[in-house]
């Protein structure tokens, strides 16, 4: 009984006190120009670490022993659990989740020490540990005092309540592990704006070093988003991907900032300008992670994923909030004046700065169109005690007009030189690209029922064609002998590949959007043996089979899809039956096909006339995997960019020296 | 190009941005807002029948009743908030939470009849309800105390 | 404006993030303690059930207790407070102590909800009976009139009977003391 619960109890007291001292010695290391003091820091984050890692080990064990003296294990997890959904159950609920919010904001700050070891300067460098420190200690106090994960309770029940089985899906598994390194990944950006505003002081090489945490914290956040919108496609069973709901509202908004961010920080590193901005994106992003997660714990949002929710828990992390980002918006209030743009370049609005610029500020408008829609209903029912709900009109209708101009100007950004662009050469650049979106649309124009559909499936087309023009234009395809082109293709910079990767990658996603707008579903009644017609298949219902798995008993359905005789996909959607829980939940059954998802549900049975009749709903779902496949593909270009030499760490460690702008401009 | 002229530029496109995307709120606002109302609200005072709206309201026991004129399975049920019921008319398959007696938010539009025909319906566990696996739990975690009498496996 | 410093006009300029967010933390900071006085909630359906009188039912008693019925409401002087409650559930037996303390201050009447008459007896004979009226609604045919989302929910009824306040969850110590008695209070005089 090594790893008890009484041990990760203290590991977790103790990693809140290391946190302490992380945050304060640096502080009184620098004022007193202690060297001593500084490197303690380092070894701090490290202790800190290893400490919640024990803590986190141990809550592990406890539930993969069903030890249900502690009630965290007894109320979410059950003898008859497998025990993959154990281990990731400890994360599935408030109190272990907080712990790995914990956890995974420690590996953040071990990871600044050790990377940024020889390449920060040091002040800089301490400052960030220990903005990290104070964080992390705020959320373990919130963890010992209002959600202690190792509460033990007396007498322990013989088994546990079991997890709610909606969760019990290995995509939720691994969802919150890393949306929550996505969320907490940005307190390293934050932690650096902060520390920049205590120094006074912000260059290029600042911009480049909050570059590379940015991307890494978008790239999870990239993919907890699409793994929790694939979540509720295929498990809610409702047929659609993304319900405006507000906690997935509540991550989507620190995804525009943090977009924002991460093409702002390229101007702030390339050309020493919109520095304060810069900074106020890095505050703004942490700032909305944690408010995403203080909104779905406090009850304040009506959301069909909250979390049980506790008004005193709320307080608790509305104080701790309060003093994050009122703190931290109060230093930017006083400090950022004091950072005059002073060796700053001046552009022109065509050029690659204003088209970033421009994609700042709609990025931006989208995200205070979300969080207004997100926001007005407990605001209207606080103040005048109307009941609204904002929902899927309220969104397209705010947020399509606002996508669109930012996906027109995301395919022209990248052909622009920096600091001043001419009209003629970009359009000369550009015929070519808009006659082929030209063709691409009528040809979609087939595909596609009403207006608004077709219109964003051709900026689709256009954001995927522009950037392969750009690419090709770079390597002057067809235009230099092959080979030649091939060379120049390899010279490229991994960032213009990855930046044109990932933008495909959003081209992609929006044609995956806007034909999921040309889904057709139908619901029927169907005794076994009939066919029924949808989107040019016949789907047969063939059999309904009872079958046990490890913790309930599924009621199975054989449904065949056939397209003109040629059997497509067989497929078994399925009703499971928890005892532990009296719940049942429908299990979806998907085939995906390159092109589209058949979809299946089923629902209740029905005898009537001694014949016994399944209701099943039927979707046809047109380029629905492209959606998540394209943010695949975004994540996949934007860590190709982040391995781009030029980012890379290990060259200050060989030189050791600050680059001067004009050395970054040659790059 | 002065630091001046850049500036201007800035804010231009800075308040066209902002301005679009408050002129696109209040636009949607007027429009796109879905309201929650109770089924003696739509009585009384009677609401566009284009207009989507949330009705909410409890099931009246008894009330469910399946048709099938057709092959989509249609279910009609009575809603209400202790003043008035409305009918609701919805084609699809009812939630696994929906049960008569309790709480109900449909959505969907309102006809001259005074019945409301549902695009969706969304049952929901209120918290303050016991229901019976939560009861259950309880007694498991040894909160339940058996002195009060059986749980409650079949009252409702 | 033209008299601050170009450093205070930019420091001014850069505090609108600080102000946004203050009045954002200050609204969330007001629901949140609404929350917890129990007159906020985000989750409610609109009760339209306030200040009306009680809709229109008879119950029979538990025996030996007296039912009652919505004329008897409607003829009271002096506020009365009904709960709604069932034997199987467990904030309702929470809620008992408070109920127990209550019963000095206003009478209670007390709505057994989908219950047995015997498990009611047997529920109020181990917590302590605060009930001076206590009627059966076997069905929960009374409870979807009033509007109960489940149970426990109370609802004070004034002069008239009129309802003049509805807790849609257990009653605490808290809401007795601070909402409760004071709105009592106020009714009454």
């Amino acid at each position: 009984m090594f790893f008890s619960p009484e041990l990760g109890h203290y590991a977790l007291a103790l990693a809140c006190i290391i946190a302490t001292a992380q945050g304060i010695f640096p502080f009184i290391g620098l004022y007193y120009r202690n060297s001593l003091l500084i490197n303690l820091t380092y070894r701090l984050a490290y202790g800190q670490c290893i400490a919640l890692s024990v803590s986190f080990l141990c809550l592990i064990y406890a539930a993969v022993t069903n030890d249900f003296s502690v009630e965290n294990i007894a109320m979410n997890s059950a003898v008859s659990k497998p025990l993959l959904y154990k281990i990731t159950g400890v994360w599935g609920n408030h109190e272990g989740s907080i712990l790995l919010w914990a956890f995974i904001l420690s590996l953040c700050g071990t990871v600044v020490s050790l990377f940024g070891r020889h390449s920060l300067p040091t002040s800089l460098k301490a400052r960030v540990i220990a903005i990290l420190g104070l964080i992390a200690a705020g959320f373990e106090l919130f963890c010992l005092t209002t959600s202690n994960p190792f509460m033990r309770i007396f007498p322990a029940p013989w088994d546990g309540q079991g997890m709610n089985p909606l969760l019990q899906d290995p995509g939720l598994a691994f969802h919150p592990p890393i949306l929550y390194a996505g969320y907490v990944g940005f307190a390293v950006p934050f932690a650096f704006a902060i520390a920049a505003l205590l120094e006074g002081h912000v260059d290029a090489a600042w911009g480049q070093w909050v570059r590379p945490w940015a991307i890494t914290a978008w790239c999870f956040l990239t993919c907890g988003i699409a793994a929790g919108s694939w979540w509720s496609y295929y498990v809610l069973g409702w047929g659609g991907y993304w319900f405006w709901d507000p906690v997935e509202n509540a991550s989507l908004i620190p995804w525009l900032t943090g977009t924002a961010l991460i093409h702002s920080a390229i101007v702030v590193e390339k050309r020493n300008t919109l520095k304060i901005w810069t900074i106020l994106l890095s505050i703004g992003t942490f700032s909305f992670s944690l408010s995403g997660t203080f909104l779905v714990r406090s009850g304040i949002l009506n959301s069909v994923h909250a979390f049980a929710n506790d008004p005193a828990r709320g307080i608790f992390i509305l104080g701790l909030l309060g003093i994050v980002i009122g703190g931290s918006l109060l230093l930017f209030a006083y400090r950022a004046p004091l950072l005059t743009e002073t060796n700053s370049t001046l552009f022109e609005p065509l050029s690659r700065e204003g088209m970033l610029l421009l994609n700042n500020i709609l990025l931006c408008s989208l995200c205070a169109v979300v969080l207004t829609g997100t926001l007005y209903p407990p605001f209207m029912a606080i103040l005048t005690g109307q009941t609204i709900s904002v929902g899927k009109p309220f969104f397209d209708a705010t947020t399509i007009p606002l996508a669109i101009p930012l996906f027109i100007a995301m395919g022209i950004g990248p052909m622009l030189p920096w600091k001043r662009a001419h009209l003629w050469p970009l359009l000369n650049k550009l015929w070519f690209v808009i006659a082929l979106t030209a063709i691409a649309a009528l040809i979609a124009s087939h595909k596609f029922y009403g207006l608004l559909p077709l219109v964003c499936a051709t900026i689709a087309i256009w954001i995927i064609i522009a950037s392969l023009s750009d690419i090709a234009q770079r390597v002057a395809l067809l235009r230099a002998p092959f080979l030649t082109s091939i060379n120049r293709a390899c010279a490229l910079p991994r960032s213009v590949i990855g930046v044109a990767i990932a933008h495909i990658g959003v081209g992609i996603t929006v044609l995956g959007i806007s034909a999921m707008s040309q889904a057709q579903h139908l619901i029927v009644e169907m005794p076994i043996g009939t066919t029924k017609h949808l989107a040019g298949y016949d789907w047969t219902l063939t059999g309904i089979a009872k079958k046990p798995g490890p913790n309930y008993m599924a009621l199975v359905a054989t449904l065949e899809v056939r397209n003109n005789g040629k059997l497509i996909a067989t497929l078994h959607p399925a009703r499971r039956h928890f005892n532990t829980q009296n719940q049942t939940i429908a299990h979806v059954s998907i085939a995906s096909l390159p092109f589209a998802d058949l979809y299946s549900v089923l629902g209740k049975q029905r005898t009537i006339d001694h014949t016994t009749t399944y209701v099943l709903k039927l979707h046809y779902n047109p380029l629905a995997s492209w959606i998540w496949g394209g943010a695949l593909i975004m994540v996949i270009g934007s860590a190709f960019s982040f391995s781009d030499r030029r980012n890379n760490h290990f060259r200050h460690i060989l030189h050791r020296q600050h680059l001067s702008p004009s050395v970054i401009e040659a790059l | 190009m002065t630091r001046k002229i850049r500036r201007l530029w800035f804010v231009v496109i800075f308040i066209a941005c902002f301005g679009t995307a408050i002129g696109l709120i209040l636009r949607a606002f007027s429009s796109d807002i879905v309201f929650f109302v109770t089924p003696s609200q739509i009585v009384f005072s009677p609401l566009s029948y284009h207009r989507v709206v949330k009705l909410g309201g409890m099931v009246v026991a008894g009330s469910v009743h399946w048709k099938k004129h057709t092959e989509t399975p249609t279910v009609t049920f009575d809603v209400t908030d202790g003043l008035k019921a409305i009918t609701v008319i919805y084609r699809g398959i009812l939630p696994d939470l929906f049960r008569e007696g309790q709480s109900v938010v449909v959505i969907g539009t309102t006809t001259p009849q005074h019945t409301f025909i549902a695009s969706e319906v969304l049952a929901k566990h209120d918290e303050t309800y016991m229901p019976k696996e939560v009861a259950d739990a309880l007694r498991k975690s040894g909160k339940w105390d058996p002195r009060f009498g059986p749980p409650p496996s079949d009252i409702r | 404006m033209t008299h601050f410093s170009p450093l205070t006009r930019r420091r001014l300029l850069m505090s609108i993030p600080l102000i946004g967010a203050m009045g954002i933390g200050f609204s969330f900071w007001k629901m949140l303690t609404d929350m917890s006085a129990g007159t906020f909630n985000s989750h409610d359906i609109n009760t339209p059930i306030l200040n009306r009188p009680v809709p229109y039912f008879t119950l029979p008693g538990v025996i030996p207790q007296q039912g009652f019925s919505s004329t008897e409401l409607k003829h009271l002087n002096t506020p009365v407070l009904v709960i709604f409650f069932a034997s199987w559930c467990i904030p309702c037996l929470e809620e008992m102590p408070i109920l127990l303390s209550l019963k000095n201050f206003l009478p209670l009447w007390g709505i057994a909800y989908k219950d047995s008459p015997y498990n009611v007896k047997e529920f109020l004979h181990n917590s302590g009976n605060p009930f001076t009226r206590l009627a059966e609604d076997r069905h929960g045919l009374v409870g979807i009139d009033w509007g109960i989302s489940g149970v426990p929910e109370s609802f004070l009824i004034g002069a008239g009977g009129i309802i003049r306040w509805h807790n849609p969850n257990p009653l605490t110590e808290e809401t007795m003391t601070h909402i409760l008695l004071p709105l009592v209070k106020k009714i009454s005089s």
